[in-house]
C-alpha cells in the first residue's frame, strides 16, 4: 500500500512542556488511522502541527510525496488535508448550507472580477458550489436542516456538518478530532457507518478518539501517544493488548493475575 | 433575497414598483428644490454618505474588521481630485478620469493601511486603524513644506466642478424647458453612482468572496483551516471598501469646490461607523437607511429647532449644532438598548444578538 503521510521525529515544546517528543508514524492510502492516548498526550497538538496551526520544533512530514514544511493552515488545506475541531468550530451564524459552501472555497476560483461581472463561468461555478454543498449535506445526513443556522443544529448534526464542510475541500486526508465526543451509542454507530463510507469512497481518515469501541471497530491501524511520546503503533488488536498502552490508560503496571482469576 | 418567480422572470408587479421608485427619485430634487436649494445639497450629501457607509460596511459588516479610520480613504479621494482639478498645480483633468484614479489610489491606501493590521483583532485593530486615520489627516495638514503638496491647513480651493465639454455641473441651466440648478445636476450623477455602488455591494455579498469575508468574521481559525487565504481576503475587504470612499471623496471635492484636512477627522470616521451600526451592520438596505437617517435627521432638526425655540422662548437656548450632537448621542444609546442589531438588521446580525432562550425554544 502506498504511504500517504510519513511523519518523522515530530517535536514541539511549549515552554516547560514537551508536547510532542520525536513522534514518527506513517499513514497509508485508504485506511482509517486512529490516534489515541490519555488526555494531555499530545493528540490535538499533533493535529495542530500537521495542519500548520503550530510550527514544529523539529521533524518533518512528507504528504503524498511532497514535504509539508512551514505551511500555513490554508496552504495545508490546499494540499489536501482537512480537519475538524475538538470543540466544533462551525460558522455559527451562517446556515448549514453556507458552511459547506465555504468549504468549497479552496477548490473554486471566482475572483472579485467574477463577483462583479457575474459572467457565465462565475454563475456556473456558484450553481455547482451550491449543488455540491447539498450533496454533501445529504451524504452526512443533515440535508433537512440545510437552511437552519448551524448554531441551532442538534449537537450530533453539528459534528456531522463539520465533517461535511471538511469533505467539501476534497481532502486526501480527513483529520477528525474526537468526532464521537458526546454522542450516544446510536449516534456513534451512525458515525461509524459514515466513516466507513468515507473510506470506501477513497478518502483516508486520521481519527483522534476516546471511544475505544469505535476505535477498535473502525480503525485499521492505531498510534498511541503518552506524554508526547509514541508508545505503540500497529493494528487495533495489537495495540489493545500492549501492556505499555494498558499501563498508560490505567496508570502504572497491572498484574494479569486478578484476584480470584 | 430573490423576487424571481418560478419561471425565473421578474413579475410585472415588481417592475411597476421599480418604475414608481425610479419616478419618485427622479422628481425628488425638484420637490426638495421648492423648499430650498440647500435641501438638494442635503440629498446629495445623503448619497455621498450612503456610498461611504456601504464601503465601510464591507470592512466592518461583511468581514467583521473594526475600522475606526475609514475616513482616510475619503480624504485620499477628495485630495486626489483637488490636486488634479484645480489651480493648485495647474492640472485640470476631467472628472471621469480622476474618479477612477481616485478609487484606484484609495484601493492602494486600503492595502497599505490594512497590511499591518492583519494579525490584529478587536480593540487592537480598532486603535491601529484609528491611528492611521489620524496619520492621514496630519499628513494632509503638514505636507505644505518644504514642498507644497496639499497646501496644509488652508486647504485647496477653486476646485473644478464636474465638466463635460461646455456643460458644467456647477451652473444653473435650462434644458428642454426645465430649469436645473447646479446641485440638481449633481443629484442625478450622484444617483447613478450610488445605484452602481449598491449593485456592486450586492454582487460582492452574494459571491465566493462575500462568503469568505463572512467566514472570517465568524471564525477566522476555521476559515483558514478550510483553505481561505485570510491575508488576501482581508486586504481585499480593505481595498474594496476604500475604493468607495475614494469615489465619494472625489465627488465631495467637486461639489464643495474646496477641501481642507478639517473635514477628515476622527469624528467623521465615527459618524460613518455609526451609520453602519445603527442601520444594521452587514445588511445593505439597513446601512442605506442608517446613512439617510443620520444625514437627514440632524438637518431636519436644525431647520426646526431654532425657529421652534424662538417661538417658545423668544430666543435660541441650544443652537443647532448642540441639539444635533445631543440627539445623536441619545439616538445611539437608545438604539443600543432597544435594537442593538440596528434599525433594519440583517438576518444574520439578528441571530447573533438574539436572546439565548429564544434559540433554545426554537429547537
Amino acid at each position: 500500500m502506498l504511504t500517504l503521510l510519513d511523519a518523522k521525529d515530530i517535536s514541539k515544546r511549549f515552554g516547560g512542556v514537551q508536547a510532542l517528543d520525536n513522534v514518527s508514524f506513517t499513514i497509508n492510502h485508504g485506511e482509517i488511522y486512529g490516534l489515541i492516548g490519555p488526555n494531555g498526550a499530545g493528540k490535538t497538538s499533533l493535529f495542530n502541527v500537521l495542519t500548520g496551526i503550530y510550527t514544529s520544533d523539529g521533524g518533518s512530514f512528507i504528504f503524498d510525496g511532497e514535504p509539508l514544511d512551514r505551511l500555513k493552515p490554508n496552504e495545508v488545506a490546499e494540499r489536501g488535508i482537512a480537519r475538524t475541531f475538538q470543540n466544533i468550530r462551525l460558522f455559527q451564524n451562517l446556515s448549514a448550507l453556507e458552511n459547506v459552501m465555504i468549504g468549497r472555497h479552496v477548490r473554486t476560483k471566482a475572483t472579485v472580477v467574477g463577483a462583479l461581472l457575474r459572467d457565465k463561468a462565475t454563475l456556473a461555478e456558484e450553481a455547482a458550489i451550491e449543488k455540491r454543498a447539498y450533496e454533501l449535506l445529504e451524504y452526512v445526513g443533515v440535508a433537512k436542516r440545510a437552511n437552519d443556522l448551524s448554531k441551532h443544529l442538534a449537537y450530533g448534526d453539528q459534528r456531522r456538518l463539520e465533517i461535511a464542510r471538511a469533505l467539501a475541500t476534497e481532502p486526501k486526508l480527513l483529520a477528525l478530532d474526537e468526532p464521537a465526543a458526546g454522542m450516544n451509542a446510536t449516534e456513534t454507530q451512525a458515525l461509524k457507518r459514515l466513516l466507513e463510507g468515507i473510506r470506501r469512497d477513497g478518502t483516508t481518515i486520521l481519527l483522534i478518539e476516546h471511544d475505544m469501541k469505535l476505535v477498535m471497530s473502525v480503525c485499521d491501524r492505531v498510534l498511541v501517544l503518552d506524554y508526547g511520546k509514541k508508545i505503540a503503533e500497529g493494528s487495533a488488536a495489537d495495540v489493545q493488548n500492549d501492556p505499555k498502552v494498558i499501563a498508560a490508560y490505567l496508570g502504572g503496571e497491572i498484574t494479569l493475575k486478578a484476584a480470584g482469576a | 433575497m430573490s423576487v424571481r418567480g418560478r419561471t425565473g422572470s421578474i413579475p410585472p408587479r415588481v417592475w411597476a414598483g421599480v418604475a414608481l421608485v425610479a419616478l419618485a427619485l427622479a422628481l425628488l430634487p425638484f420637490a426638495a428644490g421648492m423648499i430650498g436649494q440647500a435641501w438638494v445639497r442635503i440629498l446629495n450629501f445623503a448619497m455621498i454618505y450612503i456610498m461611504l457607509a456601504l464601503g465601510l460596511n464591507i470592512v466592518v459588516g461583511f468581514a467583521g474588521l473594526l475600522d475606526l479610520g475609514y475616513i482616510a480613504f475619503y480624504a485620499v479621494g477628495a485630495y486626489m481630485y483637488a490636486l488634479l482639478a484645480s489651480p493648485h498645480f495647474g492640472i485640470h483633468l476631467p472628472f471621469w478620469v480622476i474618479l477612477p484614479l481616485g478609487a484606484g489610489l484609495a484601493c492602494i491606501f486600503g492595502v497599505l493601511l490594512g497590511a499591518p493590521t492583519l494579525k490584529l483583532r478587536g480593540d487592537y485593530l480598532a486603535i491601529v486603524t484609528l491611528g492611521f486615520g489620524e496619520i492621514i489627516r496630519i499628513f494632509l495638514n503638514n505636507l505644505n513644506a518644504p514642498v507644497n503638496i496639499t497646501n496644509g491647513p488652508q486647504g485647496v480651493n477653486l476646485i473644478d466642478p464636474f465638466r463635460f465639454g461646455g456643460f458644467s455641473f456647477a451652473r444653473s441651466e435650462t434644458i428642454l424647458g426645465i430649469s436645473f440648478s447646479g446641485p440638481q445636476k449633481y443629484y442625478y450623477i450622484l444617483l447613478l453612482l450610488t445605484i452602481a455602488v449598491i449593485v456592486v455591494n450586492i454582487r460582492l455579498q452574494n459571491s465566493r468572496l462575500g462568503r469568505a469575508w463572512e467566514a472570517i468574521r465568524e471564525d477566522e481559525v476555521a476559515a483558514r483551516a478550510m483553505g481561505i487565504n485570510t491575508r488576501n481576503v482581508k486586504l481585499l475587504a480593505f481595498a474594496m471598501g476604500a475604493s468607495f470612499g475614494g469615489i465619494a471623496g472625489g465627488i465631495f471635492s467637486a461639489t464643495q469646490e474646496f477641501v481642507s484636512p478639517e473635514s477628515f477627522g476622527l469624528f467623521e470616521s465615527i459618524i460613518v461607523l455609526s451609520m453602519v451600526v445603527l442601520g444594521g451592520m452587514g445588511n445593505i438596505p439597513g446601512v442605506i437607511l442608517g446613512a439617510v437617517m443620520l444625514t437627514l435627521l440632524p438637518e431636519f432638526l436644525r431647520a426646526t429647532m431654532e425657529p421652534l425655540q424662538n417661538a417658545l422662548f423668544g430666543r435660541v437656548l441650544l443652537d443647532a449644532e448642540t441639539v444635533r450632537l445631543l440627539v445623536f448621542g441619545i439616538a445611539l444609546v437608545a438604539i443600543m438598548l432597544y435594537r442593538p442589531a440596528g434599525l433594519w438588521p440583517s438576518a444574520v446580525r439578528k441571530r447573533e444578538l438574539e436572546v439565548p432562550e429564544a434559540a433554545e425554544a426554537a429547537d
